[in-house]
Order: structure tokens, then sequence, then C-alpha cells
């Protein structure tokens, strides 16, 4: 062991003098490291965004097959079905705690010169109760909106994202002015890029008649889903889907996250592949440096496995530094960047990158692995080398 | 003559280059007794450098047999022989071979990490065979910090410190100049008058091979002239 550690530690002594080559390896991984940390942030942050948006033991209807909220319409009809389908929650005037929503796109200004760009925007109407069933959902600044009036209260991320939305402002949707009357929070999450408004005022505004996208009801706890979607089932005019509402949102990041991921791994593992070149390239000139040192090692009668450990450990390190300087880039540049994207409603919803602590972990295991697989080649040659050819090289 | 320390028998060395196969040794006998000071000569090609590596364990051979201490070493697996290596041989180089980021001391106590010894009595032992080889007040320098003289002796002091049974030189004064190589070599003939090491040395120069007790002329992978005295 200690002729092991020696090795080691008299190979790491020497690294300051091979810094040029020791530097193509350190960058080349920072380089997949930054970009792959900084990709899936981006997912992550997505992910969580929407992941966040609803609790479990909340039912949300949409019209039968279709995905998005969208393109979901509740005839008048069944609404008031829906609220009685056991399993929902009443509130203490005996109502079920139960909001039928409309929700249309808007287009609000985003950016700055060439990035500027017209976006879409959800803007959703919901019922008094909608605001009762999400004690998640706070104020901020000013107030809820009045019912009747054009008004509407916006998510802090659309308030930060998008140009003019700002309280006392007056924003023009299909001909008619609306003001923005206050700011919420909503943990975060997707409700926090929409602008809110009284549902029936929406419904005239927009011209939906008495129809509604979704319904969204409290259920007396996560297992009333099962009641409900049998209720749903037993009654011919029910032509809607049930589901939790944590799931229609989880669902809603499913498709971006598997592209993010699918492009995550294609650029990383391209430039995982340049970096394993440079690692290689290095680290066999290190080798070749080395050569009359290790022969000479090998001659006093070290054996081939402190040998190849000390190659291996210099590449590690490396990686390792390469790793963490990738790692920090990415936290840097990219952690809480706060950004929209186009989510399956085709609105937009903000999210902030997240480098979490599970993503450096990743990171870091890209870049040892490119270490390992760029070291152990020139380590094996090392030590295989036959000691007789290697002192003759000057 | 004394017991033999090193024995060859019908050794022959040959080696592939391209399609071609070069014999370098051809069916060689030798003995170096203990306690000798051998010089190894000959023309470039003769083939001293590699009975020299063959001795020294660092090559086998094509065929016969190579006996140190009366153990052959010819059959050894290439770990068993790395391990002789670090108990039977001690080697000198031409160009040092010193770790450049290491001190004089340190390269001194390289070859005890392979023994059992202590941090401190590696460090006891390095301190004694430097005092030996004349640089005990060079321990903490580092080999760019040393002249060539002084670099030889740090690595004669590192051949010497787990006391093996063969000094192996290839060309120990070769990169030196004449007073510096009279050195080096009074050295060596000291060690192996007062301290009775056995040396194996070869050279190219007549006159490093008058410090040795024993010479041997090689031509074209054969013993030309043995035993000059």
């Amino acid at each position: 062991m200690k002729q092991i550690f020696a090795i080691i530690w008299m190979n790491l002594r020497a690294v300051p003098q091979r810094a040029g080559s020791s530097l193509v390896i350190v960058i080349g991984i920072a380089g997949v490291v930054a970009v792959l940390v900084a990709l899936l942030a981006m997912a992550q942050g997505f992910g969580a965004t929407l992941k966040a948006t609803g609790k479990a033991d909340r039912v949300m209807f949409l019209s039968a097959g279709v995905t998005a909220e969208l393109s979901s319409v509740l005839v008048p009809d069944i609404v008031p079905v829906l609220r009685e389908l056991p399993g929902i929650v009443r509130d203490a005037d005996g109502r079920p705690l139960a909001s039928a929503e409309v929700v249309v796109i808007t287009e609000l200004r985003r950016g700055n010169g060439a990035q500027r760009a017209d976006v879409n925007v959800s803007l959703r109407g919901v019922e008094p109760a909608g605001l009762k069933l999400r004690p998640e959902v706070r104020l901020v600044e000013g107030r809820w909106f009045t019912p009747g009036l054009r008004e509407i209260t916006v998510g802090q991320s659309a308030a930060r994202q998008f140009e003019g939305v700002k309280l006392g402002a007056t924003l023009k949707f299909r001909g008619s002015e609306w003001t923005v009357v206050g700011t919420f929070v909503s943990d975060g999450d997707a409700h926090e890029s929409e602008l809110w408004t009284d549902a029936d005022t929406a419904r005239s505004a927009f011209g939906r008649g008495s129809s509604a996208s979704s319904l969204v009801a409290q259920m007396a706890s996560a297992t009333a889903i099962d009641t409900i979607k049998a209720a749903v089932k037993a009654d011919p005019r029910l032509q809607v889907d049930a589901m939790p509402e944590l799931e229609y949102f989880a669902s809603q990041s499913k498709q971006f996250t598997e592209q993010i991921g699918l492009l995550t791994g294609v650029v990383a593992a391209i430039m995982a592949i340049g970096a394993l070149f440079g690692a290689l390239n290095s680290m066999y000139s290190a080798v070749s440096t080395r050569q009359v040192e290790i022969a000479t090692l090998r001659a006093i009668g070290f054996g081939g496995l402190p040998v190849v450990l000390s190659v291996l450990a210099e590449a590690m390190l490396l990686a390792l530094a390469g790793g963490v300087l990738g790692g920090l880039i990415a936290y840097v540049l990219f952690n809480n960047m706060s950004v929209s994207t186009l989510g399956s409603n085709f609105t937009q919803v903000a999210f902030n990158f997240a480098v979490t602590p599970a993503l450096m972990e990743k990171g870091l295991s890209w870049a040892l692995a490119i270490g390992l697989l760029g070291g152990l080649p020139p380590a094996l040659k090392a030590a295989r080398q036959p000691v007789v050819e290697a002192l003759r090289a000057k | 003559m004394s017991k033999a320390i090193v024995e060859i028998k019908q050794v022959s060395k040959t080696y592939t280059r391209g399609k071609q196969k070069v014999e370098v040794l051809t069916a060689l006998d030798l003995e170096v007794a203990k306690g000798d000071f051998l010089a190894l000569m000959g023309p470039s090609g003769s083939g001293k450098t590699t009975l020299l590596n063959l001795i020294g364990g660092l090559d086998q051979p094509t065929a016969g047999q190579v006996l140190v201490d009366g153990q052959r070493i010819d059959n050894l697996g290439s770990s068993a022989l790395a391990a002789w290596r670090a108990r039977h041989v001690g080697f000198v180089f031409q160009f040092y071979n010193l770790m450049p980021m290491l001190t004089a001391q340190k390269n001194v106590e390289l070859p005890l990490l392979l023994t059992n010894l202590s941090g401190a009595e590696r460090a006891q032992r390095a301190r004694i065979a430097l005092t030996v080889v004349g640089l005990a007040d060079r321990a903490s320098h580092k080999p760019n910090e040393l002249s060539g003289g002084q670099a030889q002796r740090v690595a004669i002091a590192r051949a010497l410190v787990a006391d093996p049974t063969l000094l192996v030189c290839d060309e120990p004064t070769g990169d030196l100049d004449r007073r510096t190589a009279d050195e080096i070599l009074g050295l060596l003939q000291t060690l192996n008058r007062e301290h009775g090491k056995t040396i194996i040395m070869v050279t190219h120069d007549p006159k490093a091979a008058e410090y040795a007790t024993h010479q041997v002329h090689m031509d074209k992978g054969a013993v030309a002239i043995g035993e000059v005295p």
C-alpha cells in the first residue's frame, strides 16, 4: 500500500510540470460537465415547476380524450353533475368546493432587442371556490379581481417575464381593456405564469357562452379519485376524464423533460467523446514523458499496479478538477436563471434553472468516467512496456 | 576464485526486429565471483548491455540459465522478477535516472518502500547511504540542484540502500567528465574493497575498466577475452 501511495503522490507532484496537457483534460471535461449540468438543470427546473403544480387530493375534469386544458370543453349541462359527484368536499355553506374554469390564450410581449417577441400567455377565469380550494395561492400585492369587472390579478412570474404586466397597468386583449389590480404567488408553480380573472367575466369577454375548459374540485382525500372515476364511468352523460390534478401537470412536463433529456444525452455524449480523446492524448503524452521514470521504478522493483494506479490517479484527479469547474460554471451562469418556454398548453410557462446537488453529482460522475476511460489505456501501456526498452528511451 | 555469485550457462538472446531475428548473445558462459568488481567491455552491439540486463533481471534469455546466488532467475515471471530485483539488485544508470520531484533523501529511500521498514528506519538508512557516498549535506536537494557527479552519487546511494547482492552499473561515468568520472569510479572501488560489494559494470572506457578487479571483453555476442586481472 505504501509503495502505491508513494508512487501516486510522487506522480501527482509532477503534474504542474505538465500544466499544458493537464489543462487540456481539465478544460475539455469542464465544458462537457457545464453543458450537461446546464441542460439538465433546465429540464429539472421546468419539471419541478410543473410537478409542483396541483395537489394529489384535488381532481381535475377535462373533456374525454384531450391532453390539455386549452383543448377541453365541458358543456354547461354536465358541470352541475360533476360538482355533485360523491367524494367532492363541500364548504361551510354546503356548496361543493369546485371551480369551473375557463382558459384562453392571450398575447403579451417579452424580451428586448432581437429576442423581443409576442408570446402566448394563459388567462384563467376562476370561480370564487377556485381561490378557496387552492390555499397555496396567496395575494402579494394589490387585491383580487372583482367579478363582473375587466380586472386581472397576475402571477408573479408573469409580472416579471412579460412586458407591461404591473399593478395599475392596462392590457388590451381582443379589443377589450383589462386592468391589473394585483399580483399573486402560488409556490412557484405553473399558475404563477398565468393571468387570473373571474370565470363569468372571462366567458363573456371571450365569447365562451356557458361552457368551461375544466373543473377543479377538492376531494375528501386522494383515494376518493377511485370513487369519482367509477361514478364518471357509470354515467353515460359524462364524456369526461377525471384525474388527480397533480397527475395532469406532471404529464404536461413529461414530453418536454423527455426531449430535453434526449438532447442533453446527445450533446453531452458528443462533447464527452471529444474530451475523452483529449484526455487520452494528454495521458499518453504524460506517460511518454515519464517513460524513463516509470522504467526506473520498475527496475528498482516496483510492480505494475502502482504504475497503473498512479497514471489513473492523475487522470481522475484532473477529471475531477474539470468536473468541479464545469459544475461551478453551470451553477454560476445558470442556477435560478429565470426563463420561460412554451408549455404544452401552447402558452408560456416561466421556470428557473435548478442546479441541484444531484445534477452536480451526475456531472461529476461523467467527469470521472471520462477520466477513467481516458486514463486506463495509457496506464496499461505504461505498465506493460518492457523495462529495458523504456530505459533506453531518452 | 571464491564462490560464483553469478552463473551464466549457455545463454542466448535473440531479438526480433520486424521480420528479422538478431542474435545478440550466443551460447554464452560466464561466472562472476562474490566480491568481484567486473568491467564488461566491448564495442557497441557486442551484447554487453544485454548481458548486464539479464544479470540484473531486467530481461530474460531466449535460451540458457542465469543463476544469481544459486537461484535461477531466467524462469521467473515478471512480478516475481520485480520482487527479486528489489531484494537483490541495485542499479546505477548512465543518466542517473533520479526522480526529479523528489529530494536526494527521498530518492534514496525509494527502494526501501518495497521493504517492511518504518518511515523512521527508511530515513535513517537513506542518511547512512548518503553519508557513504559523501553527500549527507545534500540530502534535501532535488536532482536539478545537483551536479552530474553528485546526482550519480545519489543514484549509487539509492542502489546501495537496500543492501543488494549485486550492484549493476550501466556506463555509470558515460555522462561525466574525466575528474568526476574518476571520483565515481573511486567510490565504486571503495564500495567493492571496503564493503565487499559485488559490482558488475558495463563501460566503453578502458580507464574506467582499470578500477575493476576483472575485465571481460565481449565481441559479437560472445566473450572475446575474459577474466583479465
